[in-house]
């Protein structure tokens, strides 16, 4: 106490206003408070950080599963779209045959083997498919119907070994069978190596002699030519993709019809820009009498 | 005398794998299914046999000839049924019996935990499949067959990666010892 007056009388005797005793005791104490402060700034700011890291990753994990279920719905979207192009496509084609019998249905599995290439279709004997009858897709021919049960059909496709159907080349109209070999492609039959009226692009449609796919629907195109013994080595590409197969339809005739086509082969390497081939294929001449 | 004992009894000891209810009919569905449904959408998942992954792992399992054999027999007729015209009724079902009993037999008398050695087997037994189902087309079908392609040699390395994959899958099956 005693000393303290006597600190208060120096001050205000002096102007110093006890500058060293300041000095010393700011000086003694300013790390102190400069070690506290910057240890609660410290612990603050990692408080403050753990928070903010924490609701970070909140924030982040959230993000994760918004964009996770965003690409879901995408996806779900992308195959809804497509879905819904394909049966669009598949309704057009209906509405444009309307006077054909068929009807449509959904693939639902394969064969349990690799050697042979067939497929299940969800309707069977209940919807009016019998053996034999037709199995095609707006593209083109898909195959035959070789087995029928209550609810379910197997059907034979075109690329199977065992597979063929009668078919014609657009240009010239030679008629040969054209068959399958177990490989994507398939193979025109007895071309004679001395015919040059075949050459790589010309595409092929059903002949209708068959008496299982009406006249004039896309077999497929000719892929490549080679020469053989006797019969020209002549492969063939599918007009139908065979290899990823989701809707089709099945004849539900095995009487000659004609269809009606008010679109060009989808797949076709030839577009059909006048000529004989256009002539062929023109929606006139597959419109029935 | 005791520890000696033991080892000789550890030596012919055959353990035998026993699984959860249901679970071998449950994986040869499964495998059917898949095995019907993958091309559709995978053209390259054709390669796979995967029923007769399924006979291979319980044959190896079960250790027990008959079971096997027998296993074996329903696994391949139901992949028959399943399959194309070009395979009757029993063609899968003569390889996958024959299979089915090798697997249990050789299981009884080899290590078959190690994935190196279900690799090895796998390819193997894949081998001879091919063999029983060309032999049996030459034979009785008189159809023409292969006995060996590249593409089979590509299919037996694939399923025997798939099948190291698939087995440890089908060890969590298992009921603990």
């Amino acid at each position: 106490m005693l000393l303290q007056v006597l600190l208060l009388a120096v001050q205000i005797k002096r102007d110093s206003q006890g500058r060293l005793i300041r000095v010393w005791t700011v000086g003694a104490v300013s790390p102190f408070e400069r070690a506290g402060a910057h240890g609660i700034s410290h612990i603050r700011d990692t408080w403050k950080h753990y928070f903010a890291l924490q609701n970070a990753w909140r924030d982040n994990e959230e993000l994760k599963r918004e964009n996770g279920a965003l690409k879901l719905q995408i996806t779900q979207l992308q195959s809804k779209a497509g879905e819904a192009d394909r049966l669009a496509v598949l309704l057009k084609f209906r509405q444009t045959n309307v006077d054909v019998p068929m009807v449509s249905a959904r693939v639902i599995g394969g064969s349990a083997d690799s050697t042979s290439q067939t497929i299940y279709l969800d309707r069977g004997e209940r919807d009016g498919i019998r053996r034999n009858m037709g199995v095609i897709t707006p593209d083109g021919v898909v195959g035959k119907v070789i087995e029928s049960y209550k609810d379910t059909a197997q059907v034979l496709l075109l690329t199977d070994k065992d597979s063929g159907v009668g078919a014609m080349l657009v240009d010239s109209r030679v008629q040969k069978p054209v068959g399958g070999t177990g490989e994507p492609l398939l193979v025109m039959k007895y071309i004679s190596n001395e015919d040059n009226s075949v050459n790589p692009g010309d595409r092929i449609v059903t002949s209708g002699m068959d008496r299982i796919f009406p006249r004039d629907l896309p077999v497929g195109t000719i892929a490549d030519i080679k020469a053989g013994s006797t019969f020209k080595q002549i492969r063939v590409r599918p007009a139908a993709n065979l290899e990823r197969l989701e809707e089709v339809f099945v004849l539900l005739t095995m009487k000659p019809l004609e269809m009606k086509k008010d679109s060009p082969e989808p797949n076709s390497a030839t577009p059909p820009a006048g000529g004989p081939s256009a002539a062929a294929a023109s929606p006139a001449s597959h419109e029935k009498p | 005398m005791n520890d000696a004992f033991d080892i000789r009894g550890s030596e012919l000891h055959i353990e035998v794998h026993k699984f959860r209810a249901g679970a071998i009919i449950l994986a040869t569905a499964f495998a059917l299914v898949l095995q019907a449904f993958l091309p559709i959408y995978f053209s390259k998942a054709a390669i796979l046999d995967l029923p007769l992954l399924i006979v291979i792992y319980f044959g190896l399992s079960r250790r027990n000839p008959s079971t096997g054999l027998l296993l074996g027999m329903v696994i391949g007729i139901l992949q028959d049924s399943l399959s194309g015209p070009t395979v009757p009724l029993g063609l899968y079902g003569i390889g996958k019996t024959v299979i089915g009993y090798l697997a249990s037999s050789i299981g009884a008398r080899l290590d078959t935990e190690h994935p190196a050695a279900r690799f090895a087997l796998t390819i193997a037994f894949f081998a001879v499949h091919q063999g029983v189902i060309a032999l049996t087309r030459r034979l009785l079908l008189s159809q023409p067959e292969p006995w060996f392609t590249m593409h089979l040699g590509i299919a037996a390395l694939v399923n025997a990666v798939v099948a190291v994959l698939l087995f440890m899958l089908l060890d969590r099956l298992r009921k603990p010892s």
